[in-house]
């Protein structure tokens, strides 16, 4: 039963990581566009909620509401005027570029927020639970499950089935031929971007529901993202989602063996991964 | 106004950063003409085509379409104002079937699926297999196949003017024919087509008029069928080499 309750748990943790990897997904996966930035512009966003949750008399859902938009908004602004500057076949520019970025964005939310520990009000939502048999489940890892799912879901379904997915596939494909094929790969990259920072602001809101954040918390959550895309195979929406059920699991088994060993597990699964199936689980055969 | 030329260029130059590749290059084409552009590799045929294109810097004076001056429009917006270009080395989305390769070009078509000469049916009337193979993967097709394909999506896009960059390139010869035989039907349409190729037998019998490249410069130009076999032969690899 212990175990049970692990993987449970676990799949529970895969559910916030999954919302993590999303956007990396589609910009590391799909686009190839290397975000150092990732999880910082994560950390970004929980801080922005919870200063706002103190001035606005919204409550958690309301902050969602408010915080996505400012996302989508960031995520656009650093497509148009830094990623399409250096995107091209060559991914280190990118790389570079967001790896400024992130160390920019830490010392400019140390500066803002200090290095302090911050999280959102307690709320009912946070602190439910209800038992299935002897395993207790919380409410809140469940809807952050179920939001995963349904973004996963949506995001996979646009890009397979909408014209904004396939000129993105296209331009990720062979960014000139989709230009003479009359797509115009700078404007649908920046739509992708804002997308992929728009999730990434409904996974701060619950990051910071769930625990504390602060400002030197991104680059774990960056790791995270990485490693649940590369395990699940990269182009691949769902694969990702996969990825991050694996490391979840595979973190909440190492806890209960010993509790320092919990995210070290998640890594070593990561490179178990790698050395057996580097192309990842979900990966498309060639 | 159909003394305008649909296309031309005007003391085109351009290259690649640095490196020059055109020296002042005039060239014209009319609606429903047939254009071949022919040199050997390295004359800057493919150079031309981009330029024109859009995906090389030119002057905004160098290259005009129906009359206004386009040079340097992003190759998007230049589908959008009617030209396409089948690219060199075919260019199709790996990983993507052929429906949606072609999907791609009928979501930023000049015109919408119905509106224009082209239709999807209309294409697969003309390469039939390519109906059979639509829900494939786009790597699963031969070639020739994924040539089709490429000539296809270019179509769909509804241009007034096709630009083929060497679509003979690395195909089979009955396969070449078959292709060849399709682009009387695509200027009966009034798709003026610029036909960049290597093949000076296939391009003179398949264009009206031709223009020879050498060194970024045209060297030679005429009517296809008028221009003797050696004149060509002197354009095509420079006065000094015909003499020998």
């Amino acid at each position: 039963m212990q175990w049970l309750d692990a993987v449970i748990q676990g799949v529970l943790l895969g559910g916030m990581y999954a919302q993590y990897a999303l956007g990396m997904a589609l910009m590391f996966g799909v686009m190839r566009i290397v975000n150092i930035a990732h999880g910082d512009v994560m950390i970004l966003l929980s801080l922005i909620a919870v200063s706002l949750a103190g001035v606005l008399p919204f409550g958690n859902l309301g902050l969602i509401v408010v915080i996505v938009p400012i996302a989508v908004v960031i995520g656009w602004i650093l497509q148009k005027f830094i990623l399409n500057k250096v995107v091209g076949a060559d991914p280190l520019p990118s790389l570079i570029a967001t790896f400024g970025l992130s160390i920019a964005l830490q010392n400019f939310m140390l500066e803002i927020w200090s290095a302090d520990t911050r999280s959102l009000p307690n709320s009912d939502i946070a602190s439910a639970s209800f038992q299935i048999g002897s395993i207790y489940v919380g409410l809140l890892p469940v809807i952050v499950l179920i939001t995963a799912l349904v973004l996963t879901g949506g995001l996979d379904a646009v890009l397979r089935f909408s014209r904004f997915g396939r000129g993105l596939r296209a331009a990720a494909a062979d960014t000139e031929a989709a230009a003479m094929t009359g797509v115009d790969p700078k404007r649908i990259y920046a739509i992708a971007t804002a997308i992929a920072v728009g999730i990434l602001g409904l996974a701060a809101v619950f990051a910071a529901l769930r625990a504390t954040v602060s400002p030197s918390d991104g680059s774990a959550q960056l790791i995270y993202a990485f490693e649940a895309v590369i395990i699940g195979g990269m182009g691949s929406v769902w694969g990702a989602f996969l990825g991050a059920m694996v490391l979840g699991v595979a973190q909440a088994i190492g806890l209960r063996i010993d509790p320092g060993l919990g995210i070290l597990f998640g890594h070593l699964v990561f490179l178990a991964v790698l050395a057996t199936r580097p192309e990842g689980i979900m990966a498309r055969k060639k | 106004m159909s003394d305008t030329p649909i296309l031309s260029t005007h003391g085109l130059t351009g290259g690649y950063g640095d490196f020059q590749a055109l020296f002042g290059i005039d060239m014209h084409i009319d609606a429903g003409e047939v254009v071949a552009l022919i040199g050997a590799n390295g004359a800057g045929k493919s150079t031309l085509l981009k330029s024109i294109f859009g995906l090389l810097p030119v002057g905004r004076d160098m290259v005009k379409f129906e009359g206004n001056s386009v040079g340097g429009t992003p190759a998007h917006m230049m589908v959008r104002r009617g030209i396409a270009m089948v690219p060199e080395g075919r260019r199709l989305f790996v990983g993507m079937t052929v429906e949606e390769n072609l999907r791609i070009a009928i979501d930023n078509a000049r015109l919408p699926e119905g509106e224009g000469p082209w239709t999807r049916e209309h294409l697969f009337d003309l390469f039939p297999i390519l109906r059979e193979k639509r829900r494939q993967p786009i790597e699963d097709l031969s070639g020739g196949q994924q040539q089709m394909v490429a000539i296809s999506r270019a179509l769909l896009c509804q241009p007034k003017v096709l630009l083929c960059d060497e679509i003979s390139l690395g195909l089979a010869p009955k396969v070449i024919r078959e292709i060849y035989e399709i682009l009387p039907e695509i200027s009966a349409f009034g798709t003026a087509i610029v036909l960049v190729e290597q093949d000076v037998g296939l391009a003179r019998e398949a264009s009206n008029r031709l223009y020879c490249m050498l060194e970024g410069r045209i060297t030679l130009t005429g009517i296809s069928n008028d221009i003797p076999r050696d004149a060509i032969a002197a354009a095509y690899f420079g006065a000094s080499h015909a003499v020998a």
